[in-house]
């Protein structure tokens, strides 16, 4: 059947199983949307307040499914304002298709109204992109995208289609949904050098990251835990793989991780790393990171392996196929006297912060709003102290519950990804966990969630500064405080009231509780200003470059 | 800091050159010559990249390279088992008989020959291994050199 470039377009997406996508009009993709205005009972199309929103929704929407998400943006500025939504992507592996408007082929490269070579600005920060210059290679290039989107590491994929692709007509051919079935192999030789460190080893320890909530392989991963007796760490991109309060979890591992994970791997004579990639947040100090430890690495990812840290054997798998294979060949273990030392670092030096109820500590936020939100809620967060508070104590279990901007450290993320989240999970309370600086970022958002009655939470901890460069600041710089005082006065219950959602201020725990209360039963967004101590610090902490001896815990 | 050879088979399509040069950009590794052409098929071109670095530097090129898409092949050519080879044009500054003479000879000596003659400056063009041009060069350059242009390096497998 005969088709133009933007029936196409929705026709391979139908194909691909997307139902929803994230997106904001324009000249460039004005043939799109009358496609998408035909077929609005195919593809439901959400409108954001400005196309980084909707890059961040589409992300969100990938992290709370596992499956691809979809943005859409005109040409030039649209294309751009992506580019931030899309390098959050990158750095965490989130797969993503963002499919950018151009301008007509025969204008493009005069500098014309709208236009940029947006496929040269996103190549560092795309698995791959296309520009389709003939509406024959559209359908195919779509499905390429979804492909490599999925395949490997994941990651975003942008198509760039030129307005006058977006018109013309070819035949279209339906195919099957892109299905990604990879095979990585792994020898009996592997196996059993790795069965047979384990076997050798009397500290073991394991740090385990993203890869095994991609995989999700928490389940293979507790059991080869429990059988070999293995303590483990993860990262801030694996929380809710495994539940924190297993006998065997280590907890976080990082900067803001516990002490005794950093402990526990600097004593470490094996140190198994799945699914991670020895980020400069977690080997702050990467000459001394498990520095009696021998190293095996598992990635997917070939190129991770020697890149941060040279390792002593390495695997290229992902982690399920890897932890699948692996058990078998794994002797039983008791390692009672390793985690009877680990039992005292926990004991002896892991920091508990104290609790007040007259006031608002960060930790009893956290705590109390998760709690309310019970055990299936999303928790979609902004970055920065606050970020870290609901790492810490958010108590997520399970997967794609906790979304958050780890590699990138974007501000601004947590709105768009609670809402990408919030229409993936209709069902599902989300709660987006902010912070008055990154707020301000990308606060336009509230409105979009209004005009779709989305009942997002929002958990602003408001210290009046900007928290976590102020601790930095105040650790490191003598407390000279440059620029991160904004002094700013947003009423921020008129200002939710404003966009036509409900506000509340809350000063201490009671107050906290009776607004969540309200929240909860509202079916619009609502945003909860806390306040918060300017002076409160995520602890502990190991200053960048610092190892165990540096920890900052008081 | 070693040199290493990469022989690259890439897809033939718009914007392969930028990837890969981005990517050699992004994350800081140096190169000393990049060479593209086309192959008998017109759907893959051939790169020839020098890198400097040492042995995990080499590692993470190669990795990083494979991953791009359209990249299909990287090979890592020991300068014995591979032909390589580059080409330079050295415009010189001739104007006394004297001058001429003595660039002649250093030309015959390298293997590199004058193909353009003017009343003031010389053309002198060699092919060689890239460490016979450097000191080539450096020979040569104790006359004025005007302009010089080097190709980069190219390389197969023997």
């Amino acid at each position: 059947m005969v088709k133009n470039g933007s029936e196409i377009l929705v026709e391979v997406l139908v194909e691909q199983g997307v139902d929803t996508i994230f997106g904001y009009p324009g000249g460039a993709v004005l043939n799109i949307y009358d496609a998408l205005y035909k077929n609005s009972d195919r593809i439901h199309h959400i409108l954001t307040c400005h196309e980084q929103g909707a890059a961040h929704a589409a992300d969100g929407f990938a992290r709370a499914t596992g499956k691809v998400g979809v943005c859409l943006a005109t040409s030039g500025p649209g294309a751009t304002n992506l580019v931030t939504g899309i390098a959050t992507a990158y750095m965490d592996s989130i797969p993503m298709v963002a499919i950018t408007g151009n301008v007509g082929t025969s204008l493009i490269g005069r500098d014309s109204f709208q236009e940029v070579y947006i496929a040269g600005i996103t190549m560092p920060i795309t698995k791959h992109n296309f520009v389709v210059r003939h509406v024959e290679e559209l359908a195919d290039t779509l499905r390429s995208a979804f492909r490599i989107a999925m395949s490997g590491r994941p990651g975003p994929v942008l198509v760039d289609i030129p307005k006058d692709v977006t018109s013309a007509e070819c035949e279209f051919i339906p195919a099957e949904p892109v299905e990604v079935h990879e095979n990585y192999d792994i020898t009996k030789e592997q196996l059993e050098t790795i069965a047979d460190m384990i076997a050798q080893a009397e500290r073991p320890v394991i740090y385990y990251g993203g890869g095994v909530e991609t995989a999700d392989a928490g389940d293979a991963l507790l059991e080869l835990m429990r059988k070999a007796d293995i303590p483990s760490a993860h990262t801030m991109m694996a929380i809710g793989c495994i539940p924190d309060s297993d006998p065997l979890s280590l907890g976080m591992i990082g900067m803001h991780g516990t002490v005794s994970a950093a402990w526990a791997v600097e004593r470490s004579d094996l140190l198994i790393c799945i699914g991670a990639r020895f980020s400069d947040r977690v080997a702050t100090n990467p000459r001394r990171f498990a520095p009696k430890a021998r190293i095996i690495h598992i990635d997917i990812d070939d190129a991770e392996i020697n890149k941060n840290i040279g390792v002593d054997y390495a695997v290229v798998s992902d982690a399920e196929n890897f932890l699948q294979k692996l058990l078998p060949y794994v002797q039983p273990a008791d390692h009672g006297q390793w985690r009877a030392q680990i039992e005292e670092w926990r004991r002896t030096l892991d920091y508990i912060p104290k609790d007040d109820d007259s006031v608002l500590k960060p930790h009893q936020v956290i705590k109390t709003v998760a709690e309310m939100a019970g055990e299936n809620a999303i928790i979609a967060t902004d970055v920065g102290q606050h970020q870290m508070w609901a790492a810490q104590y958010c108590g997520c279990n399970k997967i794609h519950q906790f979304i958050t901007s780890g590699g990138l450290g974007t501000m601004g993320f947590g709105y768009g990804a609670a809402m990408g989240a919030q229409f993936a999970h209709p069902e599902k309370t989300v709660l987006h966990i902010t912070s008055d600086g990154s707020f301000h970022m990308n606060m336009n958002e509230l409105a979009t969630a209004v005009s779709y009655n989305l009942p997002i939470i929002t958990i602003l901890m408001n210290n009046q500064v900007l928290g976590m460069v102020y601790q930095w600041q105040t650790l490191f710089y003598e407390r000279r405080y440059s620029q991160t005082q904004p002094e700013r006065k947003t009423d921020y219950v008129k200002l939710a009231e404003a966009f036509g959602g409900r506000g509340f201020r809350v000063t201490n725990l009671a107050e906290l509780r009776a607004a969540m209360k309200d929240a909860l039963q509202r079916t619009g967004p609502v945003v909860i200003d806390c306040r918060i101590d300017r002076a409160e610090r995520v602890l502990p902490m190991i200053p960048a470059g610092g190892t165990v001896d540096d920890i900052v815990a008081d | 800091m070693q040199k290493y050879i990469l022989s690259v088979t890439v897809q033939n399509n718009a914007g392969v050159l930028a990837r890969v040069s981005s990517l050699f950009g992004r994350r800081g590794y140096n190169i000393d010559s990049l060479t593209v052409s086309a192959t008998t098929d017109p759907k893959i071109s051939r790169m020839s990249i020098i890198v400097q670095g040492d042995e995990p530097i080499l590692e993470q090129v190669i990795k990083q390279m494979l991953k791009l898409e359209e990249v299909m092949r990287v090979d890592h050519l020991e300068e014995e088992d591979s032909c390589c080879s580059e080409l330079v044009f050295v415009k010189l500054r001739a104007e006394t008989g004297a001058t001429r003479d003595s660039i002649r000879q250093l030309c015959t000596l390298y293997d590199a020959h004058i193909i353009e003659s003017t009343d003031d400056a010389l053309i002198a063009e060699l092919s060689d291994v890239p460490s016979r041009i450097d000191a080539f060069l450096d020979v040569i350059s104790n006359f004025e050199v005007i302009e010089m242009s080097r190709s980069g390096v190219t390389a197969i497998r023997k």
